[in-house]
């Protein structure tokens, strides 16, 4: 993250006061906003009774709720789901995606700005105008309940995403390398393979996070297109809203294991991911 | 129509086509297919329970849809969730977006706790504060509400809408906070010392230096969470189920019961194509927005 040296003035740095004041307000307001995360793991390691309790910081800790997770319910298979689905259906993006955004930088026509915007209006189909058709699709052909089903949505769901953030990443690369590459004599294939992807390694990479973390969180295509065999961990964590509130420990575990790994790719990418989410409009 | 160009170009263009040929290949299809078949089904009368009703319905479907007080009461919920959910978080987003550009000890691990929940999956956010902070008796709240002498609330019983439009803001507002802490530092730190130096207030500063700065990042804020609020369904499936009666039940909401639970693929259908047409309207707006930046 970058911090800002150049707004704080001189005369800020005189009024003590005011700094100790914005401090405090903003610590509040982040550590408020954080609360039901902060308490969501704090409770994943108390028991079950502690967790309905009142509401205690201080408890001996113990990982019985982690162990009885997995051994109950089988969380790693959620897991995997969730790490199939996601790295799959990135992969597959990235895979397609990548000879779109090449042609749109560097070959670009006449019509590349416009079908850069219809791939950008595709997202505007709400997924519940195209839920009956998807499921019918899926029960006809046997993907209801697949992790092959699941990746083949997410990576439509996400593919105008790709594209646009590839095309950004890759537009904002210098010509000259590539030119100089074709005058030495590469192919395509090698002038893609040897100097482009290397060079814009670090935003293919973020934009694969990006895939992967929307993959993750994805909640109305996993909820409704599966059901025990490739659920990922937002429907796993769905089936804990049954039972009304006894298993909080477990529910605690379960989700701080299933948003953790995500949270951590999240705060790395931040950046990336407002250029990625607004399609360009904020860089 | 490159005939009459240089022979380069036209091989150019050649391998635009076949190179962006997968991509849009795919992308037209997942758009048409399932549109064609949604638009096909809503002037159908198709029942998967009902297998021997068959046959064109013309605009009935639509015709019992638009009559039902369901899809109005829906339609409503929709935009009072959207709305309010906008307002909160693009009001709340700007505030906390200039308070954490302000000069103090670690902004940068307070900004960082303040995105987090924009990262947590829609079914864990729904639950943990469901469960954890919402519940009457063993709920933050609750616990909270008692220790000041009040009474607790049942959250979800007496305020249902209200509680998933604070669920869907705690998940929204790090997002508007996230492109507006973006936005805010392209601002011109110089302008903002002119007008100090001018005698210009903090007051007056936010509204005639940050504010217009800001605009288009928030019109970009509200378009894209408009397009993802308007299909808000995790949060609804796993607290309230829509109710208590239809109190939560948003159009997402209302074409799942119908499609999935009531399995009347015609009525879904010409409910989902009503959520299409809502969703477009919005979307004209924004697609402009993005061309208007592609030139710039």
């Amino acid at each position: 993250m970058t911090t800002h040296r150049n707004s704080a003035p001189a005369h800020t740095r005189s009024l003590p006061i005011r700094q100790l004041v914005l401090t405090l307000l903003g610590w509040s307001i982040a550590l408020i906003i954080f609360f039901p995360i902060l308490w969501m793991v704090l409770t994943g390691f108390k028991t079950e009774s502690a967790a309905i309790a009142d509401p205690r910081f201080i408890f001996s800790p113990t990982l019985e709720s982690y162990q009885e997770v997995q051994a109950r319910s089988g969380y790693a298979r959620f897991a995997l789901n969730s790490i199939a689905v996601a790295f799959g259906s990135t992969f597959l993006a990235l895979l397609i995606a990548i000879p779109s955004a090449y042609a749109m930088a560097f070959l670009p026509t006449k019509r590349t700005k416009g079908t850069l915007l219809w791939m950008l209006s595709t997202k505007m189909l709400p997924p519940v105008g195209v839920l009956v058709p998807i499921y019918l699709i899926f029960r006809d052909v046997g993907l209801l309940d697949t992790r092959t089903g699941l990746i083949i949505i997410y990576t439509l769901m996400n593919l105008p995403i790709v594209v646009w953030m590839l095309y950004t990443f890759f537009k904002d690369m210098p010509k000259d390398i590539l030119e100089a590459g074709r005058m030495d004599g590469a192919s395509t294939l090698q002038e893609v393979f040897f100097l482009l992807l290397p060079l814009t390694l670090p935003g293919i990479a973020s934009t694969g996070l990006l895939s992967v973390i929307l993959s993750w969180n994805e909640a109305f295509w996993s909820l409704n297109l599966t059901s025990s065999k490739a659920a990922p961990l937002t429907a796993y964590i769905a089936s804990f809203s049954s039972p009304e509130g006894l298993f909080w420990a477990k529910l605690s575990a379960a989700s701080t294991m299933a948003i953790a790994p995500i949270l951590i790719l999240g705060w790395m990418t931040q950046k990336q991911m407002v250029r990625g989410l607004t399609f360009g409009a904020v860089k | 129509m490159n005939r009459t160009r240089a022979s380069g170009r036209t091989v150019g263009g050649l391998r635009t086509l076949s190179l962006q040929a997968p991509a849009v290949t795919l992308l037209l299809l997942w758009m048409i297919v399932p549109l064609g078949m949604t638009i096909w089904f809503s002037f159908q009368r198709y029942n998967l329970l009902m297998p021997e009703m068959t046959g064109f319905a013309g605009l009935e479907n639509y015709e019992y849809l638009l009559t039902d007080p369901a899809l109005w009461s829906a339609m409503g919920t929709t935009l009072l969730l959207v709305g309010w959910v906008l307002v909160i978080t693009v009001v709340g987003g700007t505030l906390l977006a200039v308070l954490f550009q302000q000069d103090f000890a670690g902004p940068g691990i307070a900004r960082v706790l303040a995105i987090s929940p924009f990262f947590v999956m829609p079914t864990v956010s729904a639950l943990v504060w469901k469960n954890m902070m919402m519940h009457p008796s063993n709920g933050v709240l609750a616990w909270l509400a008692q220790s000041l002498g009040l009474p607790a609330l049942d959250w979800f019983s007496s305020l249902p809408l209200t509680s998933i439009i604070i669920i869907v803001s705690w998940q929204w507002l790090p997002f508007a906070l996230l492109i507006l802490l973006t936005a805010m530092q392209s601002l011109d730190e110089d302008q903002v010392e002119a007008a100090r130096m001018d005698g210009a207030g903090p007051l007056a500063i936010f509204f005639f230096i940050t504010l217009p700065h800001l605009k288009r990042a928030i019109s970009v804020v509200i378009m894209i969470e408009m397009i993802f609020l308007l299909t808000i369904f995790a949060e609804i499936f796993v607290t309230t189920s829509g109710g208590p009666g239809l109190a939560t039940t948003n159009l997402a909401y209302l074409i799942y019961i119908q499609a999935l639970l009531d399995f009347d693929v015609g009525m879904a259908s010409a409910g989902g194509v009503i959520a299409i047409i809502f969703a477009h309207i919005v979307a004209i707006f924004l697609v402009r927005m993005v061309a208007k930046n592609l030139e710039d």
